[in-house]
């Protein structure tokens, strides 16, 4: 460990040093070199396909590629704890997921801190939603709280992890609902709908884009957002039925502590200018994604609200004292 | 017909040099220890992009197909697995090659990784919806099952005692449960440093386990690496038709079950090799020279892992679920090309299913050529490179192969004391395949049980959760069997020594 975080320490500085001395010159070719992208799960999830969709149009504006790796464990936290060990002169960024960044290190030690991220940019979400399968027979929210209620602790949802967006607005549906369900931890999304197909679970806690993956297999009961889904108009939200529940798993970019400010601006520039591309719009829309628009400048005040919020819904869901 | 259209679009000059450079890559990439069929994919993925969608799905499917097959050579001329699905090839490849046959082991490897290769795309071709049925019917309790199954298949991968097999298992078990539990998100003996944190890969456990042992012994020992005989024998490829005609049911059985266990999300090749070759050795009339150099260990082990790539799309392509990590690395490039998993599999996307299906069935046939080709080079590089060459270069792999895994300084760490702690262990009779077993069953077990467990108490009775599946009695027959088995056979064994010498087919070949 000491040898690896004195490789680490000496790496950094040494780059660091490297930066302070191009950056001036380096400001407007940036990135001169392809770009690793750290994706701190494994490959098949939501991060990766909206990465790989981002990665063509990222060659294409910079003439760089965008190159997707991926760091899997812990829920992430495998990936955001070894951040800031990487090198830092904007030539490495790591996807950064809400609410996981801010409810992982809540109440116990996982290796990072929400401040040690440095996010510049969040670009999408996709709000939480409650899918059971087409032959189910909850038609309704009101029946999946009507079955919870009759049998407490019965109806089982599953979902990716622990701690997690899934397991959040769990929490929070049962204290809107005053009910008991069984939340059922998965190792990411891909085996929540897995368990959710095959019948082990009578539903799921997942998102718009897993009811667009899985169109004709699943249904969604309620889904987490303002307003309706453009891709599903007959899906009710929350707020529609009486719970006051929004939220979902917003998505962006870190790059590790250290990172020049230029070299985040420029980041940031880049993938806003992704976020434009009309190619780029469609193909996330048409996946179930709702893309959004957080630049460097107002990443501060978006971090510290949704910590705001978090905190309160995790204080009141007991996770935290 | 609609199909051979397609297919005939995958035969286009063009696409048939991509896919000839496809898997000529994807045989050196998966020959290198340390580079995985995954990251070879991993990597292609973006250069794919420029592509039209047919080639760049030919092209990925031949990388995929060439690094399953590419890991064998690895296995059989130096001992260390090329990828993680070749591990249960070093058993009889590297013995094969000790004592001057490895040309035939490369190419007995290169037929069984054809037979198995086209077994795996015919399911997928044929039987891909009602096989993805069978996927779903696999649940939490189910693999929780499969991997108490595997766990007995210890008894048949322990050389010399079963007992240490076991404790090597146990500590394989540990091992998994070190870092970040993915339920319930405790962090388990990560002895408060960060190296640990992110937990054991497997792949890099593997690394260690398997390369440093014998990097270790290559350097400890003065004798030449393989025994060279000096006369040419070519590529003795009538000589390996010969083999593998006469293990044409073991050929049969070991693709089945690696398209049987490829369909099952989270097992994947390692665990298909292992587990045909354990059925390969336990129908054997000559259990005992398996590990020794058994030409049908590696038949067995090289079906498998190549039926896993035609297997592994089957819920890959149906469901939208990956079977194999490569397949998950493969989805997302589909999806970027605007593919989408579900009923349109063989209607609206008829076409980029079946070029796709045709370029897998393109890449295995070309296996044999290429296959035989590389291989050949690659014996005769092997056996003459010096060793004060050979044992800096796989060093140099295994560093490279394990940081690329998840760009982490801490896995090329734990790569290196795992590595030490294998060679020990080694000298003290642990071999590093029930380790590993443990260490890759150890997580589905876990996370099988504790969701189980989690139904259960939900369901209201633990029982029928766990012992109530038709699926669930059958898999705990078979672990029965499997542990009991051994015991019945030797009883037998010793009852026909008492009357009246040895059973007649114990000494026929």
């Amino acid at each position: 460990m000491r040898i690896s975080l004195s490789i680490g320490l000496a790496a950094g500085a040494g780059l660091a040093f490297a930066c302070g001395l191009t950056s001036t010159a380096a400001a407007d070719a940036f990135p001169e070199k392809d770009v690793q992208y750290v994706i701190p799960f494994g490959p098949g999830g939501e991060s990766d396909i909206s990465a790989r969709l981002q990665q063509k149009y990222f060659e294409e504006i910079t003439g760089e590629q965008l190159v997707v790796q991926y760091m899997p464990g812990g829920g992430g936290a495998v990936g955001w704890s070894q951040l800031s060990d990487m090198s830092a002169d904007g030539h490495t960024i790591m996807g950064s997921n809400l609410p996981h960044i801010i409810l992982k290190p809540m109440g116990k030690e996982v290796g990072f801190q929400t401040d040690d991220l440095d996010n510049f940019y969040y670009f999408h979400y996709s709000p939480d939603a409650i899918l059971v399968r087409q032959d189910s027979p909850y038609e309704t929210l009101d029946d999946l709280i009507q079955a919870a209620n009759e049998a407490p602790g019965a109806v089982t949802l599953s979902g990716s992890g622990t701690y997690s967006a899934n397991d959040v607005a769990n929490t929070r549906f049962q204290q809107l609902a005053d009910v008991t369900t069984t939340y059922i931890p998965f190792k990411g999304t891909g085996a929540a709908v897995t368990a959710l197909l095959g019948g082990q679970v009578q539903a799921e806690w997942g998102y718009t884009t897993v009811a667009a993956n899985h169109q004709d297999k699943v249904r969604m009961l309620a889904v987490a957002a303002e307003e309706r889904h453009p891709l599903f108009p007959d899906v009710p939200t929350f707020q529609e039925l009486g719970y006051d529940m929004v939220g979902g798993a917003y998505r962006g970019m870190a790059v590790p502590e250290g990172t020049p400010d230029e070299a985040q601006q420029k980041l940031a520039e880049i993938f806003q200018q992704i976020n434009e591309t009309p190619g780029f719009r469609q193909e996330m829309q048409e996946l179930g994604f709702v893309l959004m628009d957080v630049s460097l400048d107002e990443m501060d005040a978006f971090m510290a609200e949704q910590q705001r919020v978090y905190e309160a819904i995790a204080r009141e869901a007991g996770l935290i004292d | 017909m609609d199909m051979l259209t397609y297919a005939l679009g995958a035969l286009s000059p063009d696409n048939l040099g991509l896919a000839l450079l496809g898997v000529a890559a994807g045989i050196i990439i998966g020959a290198l220890p340390g580079l995985s069929a995954t990251m070879a994919v991993a990597v292609l993925v973006p250069v794919t992009f420029g592509m039209a969608p047919e080639s760049a799905l030919i092209m990925l499917g031949a990388i995929y197909t060439g690094a399953i097959y590419g890991g064998s050579y690895s296995a059989i001329l130096v001992n260390t697995p090329g990828t993680p699905s070749a591990i249960a090839t070093t058993f009889d490849g590297y013995p094969m090659a000790k004592r001057g046959d490895g040309d035939l082991a490369v190419t007995l490897s290169t037929i069984a990784s054809m037979v198995g290769g086209m077994v795996g795309v015919l399911a997928l071709l044929t039987l891909a919806p009602m096989l993805a049925q069978v996927a779903l019917s696999f649940g939490s309790v189910e693999y929780f099952w499969l991997a108490i199954f595997g766990l007995t298949l210890i008894s048949a991968l322990s050389e010399g005692s079963t007992l240490k097999g076991f404790m090597g298992a146990g500590f394989g078990l540990l091992l998994s449960t070190v870092g970040v539990a993915v339920v319930g998100g405790d962090i388990r003996y990560t002895l408060g440093s960060q190296v640990l944190l992110g937990g054991i890969e497997t792949v890099s456990a593997l690394i260690g386990l398997y390369c440093i042992p014998v990097l270790i012994d290559l350097v400890a020992t003065p004798e030449s690496h393989l025994k060279v005989d000096e006369e040419q024998r070519g590529l003795r490829l009538r000589e390996g038709l010969g083999h593998a005609w006469l293990g044409k049911f073991n050929l049969l059985r070991s693709a089945t079950v690696g398209t049987g266990v490829a369909i099952l999300p989270g097992a994947g090749g390692s665990i298909a090799s292992l587990v045909s070759y354990s059925e390969a050795r336990r129908a054997s009339r000559e259990p005992e020279t398996f590990g020794k150099g058994n030409p049908q260990g590696i038949l067995a082990t090289e079906a498998a892992n190549n039926a896993t790539v035609g297997g592994g799309f089957i819920p890959t392509l149906v469901l939208g679920i990956p079977g194999t990590p490569p397949d998950a690395v493969i989805l997302g490039a589909l999806m970027v090309q605007g593919f989408r998993t579900g009923p349109e599999l063989f209607t609206t996307n008829a076409s980029i299913t079946y070029t796709f299906v045709a370029g897998l069935f393109l890449a295995t046939c070309l296996l044999l050529p290429l296959g035989l080709l590389i291989g050949r080079y690659a014996f005769k590089s092997i056996i003459t490179i010096p060793k004060a060459l050979l044992v800096p270069t796989i060093a140099f792999m295994t560093v490279i192969g394990t940081y690329a895994i998840r760009n982490s300084v801490s896995d090329v760490i734990i790569m290196l004391t795992l590595g030490v702690v294998g060679w020990l262990l080694n000298r003290y009779g642990f071999r590093p395949s029930p380790i590993v077993l443990g260490l890759i069953l150890g997580p589905i077990a876990e996370q099988g049980f504790v969701q189980g467990f989690l139904m259960g108490r939900a369901s209201g009775s633990y029982a029928t959760t766990f012992f109530g599946g038709p699926i669930s009695i059958t898999i705990i027959a078979l672990s029965v069997l499997s542990v009991v088995y051994p015991l019945i056979k030797e009883r037998r064994d010793r009852h026909r020594a008492h009357h009246g010498g040895a059973s007649p087919q114990e000494t026929s070949s």
